[in-house]
């Protein structure tokens, strides 16, 4: 019987010659990644539970990003990146990208792509649900708490079920009024937060091979939000293109058999799609912009790891050009290298970082900052009453800070759009 | 393990996610230090819509005042429960304030996944929608070894599905303690 690409990449992990969903394996975990949030009660579950005999398993396998609370007062948030940085210095670790260094780097998922952490046919596990991002370069990714990154951490091993696999494929050529976010978007109202619950979400045709691998990103960044174990996009050309750019040359590659079972597939052609929001309080309470066309805001919010890559600022830049936006309009790069394409990239001459500060944008430092809201004086937070616009990826109750605002999430174009116009816009009056 | 747990039912939606279990504001407390663990129990559930907190009327607070224990002891929840972040601290959060079982219809992989390894309560998935049949402040008894509930309340019973491959995790209290007596660490 064949495999699908993530049972082959599972069964690889732990030394068998095939794997079947429901299947409960130990793998062999090649990178474990954890940041200020979940860090510190890792390291203490660790410590507590090997005792004396603590060792970390690999420590080049071991990624460290402060990135959640970082620009803050919050002498407990604060405390949690020292001790970050303490233990990093008590185990001589490699790969710690300090705050207030210049090996600072920004949100974690996008920071593991650019930093060559993401390869091809790997196993990569981190405290962060939005672990599955790295599933866009053809690999196994995925979040876990606390106690199992410790056991990662102290044995380089972890038990888990094989996941019935789920097929996503979107033929046709992509509007350029759509984006990654949309088809994402589109998927969530189809089968709702938990409607690939512990299975694998695997994206594939035409439209998909179309995309650069930071809208791919977008895609499996938020199969979480489906309740999915992993996304997953098979390697190709843009995949090799992109990790050799940065070096990353060896590695394997798996597609699924033709043969290879799945719970269920979708099909969607991208030209019949429309631009689309998730409305109050969930990523799968769906409509088109069209519907909700007019809403009033009081704050759009362009970041995070679905939203705050250079993708995601080139396409708003478009929109923002010459123009000047209504309402308090965040530009939040998630990486510092983000931040740099900003300053780099230019649309007819002028810099995107210059087109948003001219369009009167409010530009912040590379972080989660106010995606998941965050200590009182972080940047972006929404408040009492507030209606927000985000290219991020959760809307739950008080996610963005208040719990008596509302967000609405929705793709950079319409969230670009919604900023001219200070009321939620379909992104096709300006394209 | 116990055989039996009884306590007040505190009944909650579908979908209740990690930001309403545990606000991501707080997750800067110390998981290790006995004092600042309490804040985790103060605001466990704090971020639930005051309409959805203890069904069916709401309006019913998790927490009182200042404490940090609930006078509840088994959450009965509905589909998705758990959904959103990977963060362990929302099953610690339910366990600092006193909740030892919950039962929904479903759960997100990775809160199932945490309160088992973590060792912090009880997932149970119930045979059917629990969330419009029991009250907050019900009687129930979890009986562990026949899984299945008897509501002391209104005199009902409900089965629940065995714990299956997890069972031997739970029953050892946690990964950790699992990997030692089975000679894996
Ligand atoms: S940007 Fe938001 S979703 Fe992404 S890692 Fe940070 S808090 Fe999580």
């Amino acid at each position: 019987m064949g495999m699908t690409i993530t049972e082959k990449i599972l069964a690889e992990s732990a030394k068998r010659p095939s794997v079947v969903p429901g299947d409960n394996v130990w793998l062999n975990v090649d990178v474990l990644m954890t940041h200020d949030v979940c860090g510190p009660p890792t390291f203490a579950i660790w410590k507590k539970e090997f005792g004396k005999k603590a060792k970390i398993w690999d420590k080049k396998k071991l990624v460290i990003f402060p990135d959640h609370y970082i620009f803050t007062k919050n002498i407990h948030a604060n405390r949690n990146v020292e001790i970050l940085r303490q233990f990093a210095a008590d185990y001589d670790l490699p790969n710690y990208y300090d705050l207030g260094t210049d090996r600072y780097k920004g949100v974690c998922h996008i920071a593991l792509a650019e930093e060559g952490y993401n390869i091809p046919g790997t196993v990569l596990f981190g405290t962060d649900s939005h672990t599955c991002t790295s599933g866009a370069f053809g690999m196994f990714a995925t979040g876990v708490g606390n106690t199992d990154a410790a056991f990662i951490l102290g044995t380089g091993k972890i038990w888990e079920r094989i996941p019935e696999s789920m097929r996503f494929t979107f033929s046709g050529k992509m509007p350029s009024y759509l984006t990654a976010k949309d088809l994402i978007l589109q998927i969530l109202g189809d089968i709702g937060t938990d409607g690939a619950t512990y299975r694998a979400m695997e994206f594939d045709g035409e439209a998909i091979s179309s995309l650069p691998m930071y809208e791919r990103m977008t895609l499996t960044n938020m199969a979480i939000e489906a309740g999915g174990m992993n996304g997953i996009i098979a390697v190709d050309e843009v995949t090799s293109k992109f990790l050799g750019d940065i070096g990353v040359n060896d590695y394997k590659t798996y597609q699924s058999d033709a043969d290879a079972v799945y719970h269920s597939k979708y099909h969607y052609d991208v030209s019949k799609l429309e631009p689309l929001v998730a409305k109050p309080h969930s990523p799968d309470n769906r409509d088109t912009v069209r519907n909700v066309q007019g809403t009033k805001l009081t704050k759009c919010y362009i970041g995070s790891c679905t939203g705050g890559k250079i993708t995601d600022f080139y396409y708003a830049a478009n929109l923002l050009f010459g123009k000047e936006v209504k309402v308090t309009t965040f530009i939040v790069p998630a990486s510092t290298a983000v931040a740099k394409q900003l300053e780099e990239e230019t649309i007819s001459g002028i810099s995107l970082k210059n087109i948003f500060e001219k369009a009167g944008c409010i530009i912040a430092k590379s972080s989660c900052a106010a995606c998941l809201g965050g200590p009182s004086d972080t940047v972006g937070r929404s408040i009492d009453g507030d209606v927000v616009i985000s290219t991020t990826n959760r809307n739950f109750p008080g996610r963005m800070g208040s719990k008596s605002s509302q967000v609405y999430l929705a793709s950079p174009l319409t969230v670009a759009a919604s900023a001219i116009n200070g009321a939620i816009t379909d992104p096709r009056d300006f394209l | 393990m116990e055989k039996k747990i009884t306590g007040k039912a505190y009944v909650l939606g579908d979908n209740v996610d990690t930001d309403q279990i545990i606000p991501a504001e707080h997750l800067v407390y110390s998981t290790s230090d006995p004092e600042e663990l309490k804040k985790y129990g103060h605001f466990a559930l704090s971020s639930v819509p005051i309409e959805g907190a203890g069904l069916p009327d709401g309006g019913r607070p998790f927490i009182s005042g200042d404490n940090y224990k609930s006078q509840y002891t088994i959450i009965i929840g509905g589909s998705n429960f758990g959904c959103g972040s990977s963060r362990e601290h929302a099953p610690l959060a339910l366990q600092v304030a006193g909740i030892k079982v919950v039962i929904a219809e479903s759960y997100a992989r990775i809160f199932y996944r945490n309160s088992v390894d973590g060792g912090f309560l009880i997932p149970y998935v119930s045979q059917v929608k629990l969330n419009d049949k029991i009250k907050t402040g019900d009687l129930i008894e979890v009986d562990l070894e026949l899984n299945k509930i008897i509501n002391h309340s209104d005199k009902s019973s409900y089965q629940l599905f065995p714990l299956g491959d997890v069972f031997q995790i739970v029953d050892a209290g946690g990964l950790f303690e699992y990997a030692r007596s089975a000679g894996m660490i």
